[in-house]
């Protein structure tokens, strides 16, 4: 196990980053993987207050480990509320009561929205994916949505093989239309930097670039001629508290 | 009534080659002694039904046993892929699958539209993906405000089977936890299986507790440990290690087929 003295790797950067937008947020979904380790950092150090919500049904779960499965038996038993599936998309989810979603995807486009089904064709696929499981509605509903996934051009692509999810659709003014209640993708939280989309256009553009990352880096590893703001900024590096945390998080 | 039973005789009593069958369990409570016992008596053709296939289904699906797979998640929750449900889809091993997929939110309000016996349920969904012209849902105005809904139709599967924590000698059962859809998925269904860890006296309110009672039940099995490698919350733990285990052996396909053989076809449940 690394300690607080070695630097931090891009992944953990990504982490101590999408945890930093829980800061001041009160209630956020989120799936298995880096989401659930951030939102549980989170809580650790910048708000123990923070309701973490599993698509399971587990509303305010307090895991001290990392769950491996979104339905581990620790969320269950430690939620302020168990629900079932019906309940947790028709009463919590579609209402937007949660405010932040994070999703991840295998796929994101320009616009930020995901593909998380097929690549290749749909009915004769190259790969296939998951499928969609509950990303289409959580993204369509929450107040807002964080995007986290790997920087590379695999992944970030100019079309996607298949629209699972909705981020801004065709560019401003698609969500009005297809009568989303949810703001959207507010930042694609990347190993790399973080991706905002362009309050005009709605396109993702480049706002901070992590330490140690230059932004022609970030350019070489998104597959499309991305935009990129006036002055990026340079992320804040991990303190050594949310190094720490995150090191002894992991080590449960 | 539900009558107490051995779960061969529960499963053979309502599974029949070519049934839509649906085996839920949202990451908890996943009915896998009843998929297997599926496996051991040979039906074919099934239409498998679930939300999060799972390994169970994976399991199925590498069997063979499968025509068609209705669900919203296909992966190996916070490990990765389903290889036999990839190789089924992406190469037609052991033989071609068809698919009708869902978001959860879909598939868990058509569901919730099959137990209250309605044609379909209405929501706020699919709008603006490329999963709407693929699947079947259909657009809807509400007669009272004009709003422009998405209609999905209901959920009738033949049968439903679902794992619980216990049952009463009535056929009573309760399961607590995580609650996912199982009551949905039972009273959507025309015929029910339940499996239990233990049978019990009387049932103790539980917090949370789901109880199904007796008479929408058809029969309920005796399966201590029949959740693994998914738990029985208060009485099994969660496998973690074999979900990881199953994405390297599953990989391939005599490494899988002779697993199944050691582990699941030539075992005898102990009535």
């Amino acid at each position: 196990m690394a300690t607080t003295t070695e630097p931090a790797t891009s992944g953990e950067v990504q982490t101590v980053v999408a945890a930093r937008r829980l800061e001041h947020v009160r209630s956020v979904f989120i799936g298995v993987g880096r989401p659930s380790t951030a939102a549980i950092l989170a809580r650790m150090v910048h708000n123990p207050r923070l309701v973490l919500v599993y698509e399971s049904g587990t509303i305010g779960a307090k895991p001290f480990h990392i769950p491996l499965s979104i339905g581990d038996g620790e969320l269950a038993e430690t939620a302020d509320a168990v629900v079932s599936v019906p309940e947790m998309f028709n009463y919590w989810i579609g209402p937007g009561r949660v405010q932040v979603a994070f999703l991840g995807a295998a796929q994101v486009d320009r616009f930020g929205n995901l593909n998380s089904t097929v690549i290749g064709d749909y009915e004769h696929p190259k790969t296939r994916l998951p499928g969609a499981g509950g990303a289409p509605e959580i993204a369509a509903c929450c107040q807002e949505v964080v995007v986290i996934a790997p920087h590379t051009r695999r992944t970030f692509v100019d079309r996607l093989d298949f629209r699972t999810t909705v981020g801004y659709g065709d560019g401003p003014g698609d969500r009005e239309r297809l009568g989303f209640r949810g703001r959207g993708p507010t930042a694609v939280v990347t190993d790399l930097g973080v991706l905002e989309p362009d309050p005009d256009s709605r396109e993702l553009t480049l706002t901070h670039v992590h330490p140690g990352v230059e932004v022609e880096d970030v350019r070489e590893a998104t597959g499309w001629a991305l935009h990129v703001d006036d002055e990026p900024q340079r992320t804040p590096p991990p303190t050594p508290a949310e190094l720490s945390a995150l090191r002894e998080l992991l080590s449960r | 009534m539900a009558e107490l039973t051995t779960l061969e005789e529960g499963i053979a009593g309502t599974v029949h080659d070519g049934d839509s069958v649906a085996l839920e369990g949202f990451t908890h409570l996943i009915p896998f002694a009843a998929g297997h016992e599926i496996l051991r008596q040979g039906r074919r053709e099934l239409e498998l039904i679930r939300m999060t296939p799972d390994i169970l289904y994976d399991q199925m699906i590498g069997m063979g046993a499968a025509h068609k797979l209705v669900f919203s998640y296909g992966g190996n929750p916070g490990v990765g892929s389903l290889h036999r449900f990839r190789d089924a889809v992406e190469n037609g091993w052991p033989h071609p699958i068809e698919l009708e997929e869902h978001s959860h939110a879909g598939m868990a309000n058509r569901y919730a539209a099959g137990a209250a016996r309605l044609p379909f349920a209405v929501m706020r969904g699919y709008v603006g993906t490329d999963l709407a012209p693929v699947t079947r849902v259909e657009p809807i105005t509400c007669p009272f405000t004009g709003e422009e809904l998405v209609a999905v139709p209901a959920l009738r599967p033949d049968v439903a089977i679902v794992h619980a924590q216990e049952a009463d000698r009535e056929g009573n059962v309760q399961l607590w936890g995580i609650p996912g859809v199982q009551k949905e998925a039972v009273l959507s269904a025309d015929r029910a299986l339940v499996t239990v860890e233990r049978i019990v006296e009387a049932l103790t309110p539980q917090p949370g507790g789901v109880v199904i009672p007796s008479w929408v039940i058809d029969a309920v099995a005796h399966a201590p440990g029949g959740s693994r490698p998914s738990y029985s919350l208060g009485i099994t733990a969660r496998d973690n290690d074999f979900y990881r285990f199953w994405d390297k052996l599953s990989r391939d396909r005599d490494d899988f087929e002779s697993w199944m053989q050691t582990h699941v076809l030539n075992t005898v449940k102990a009535p």
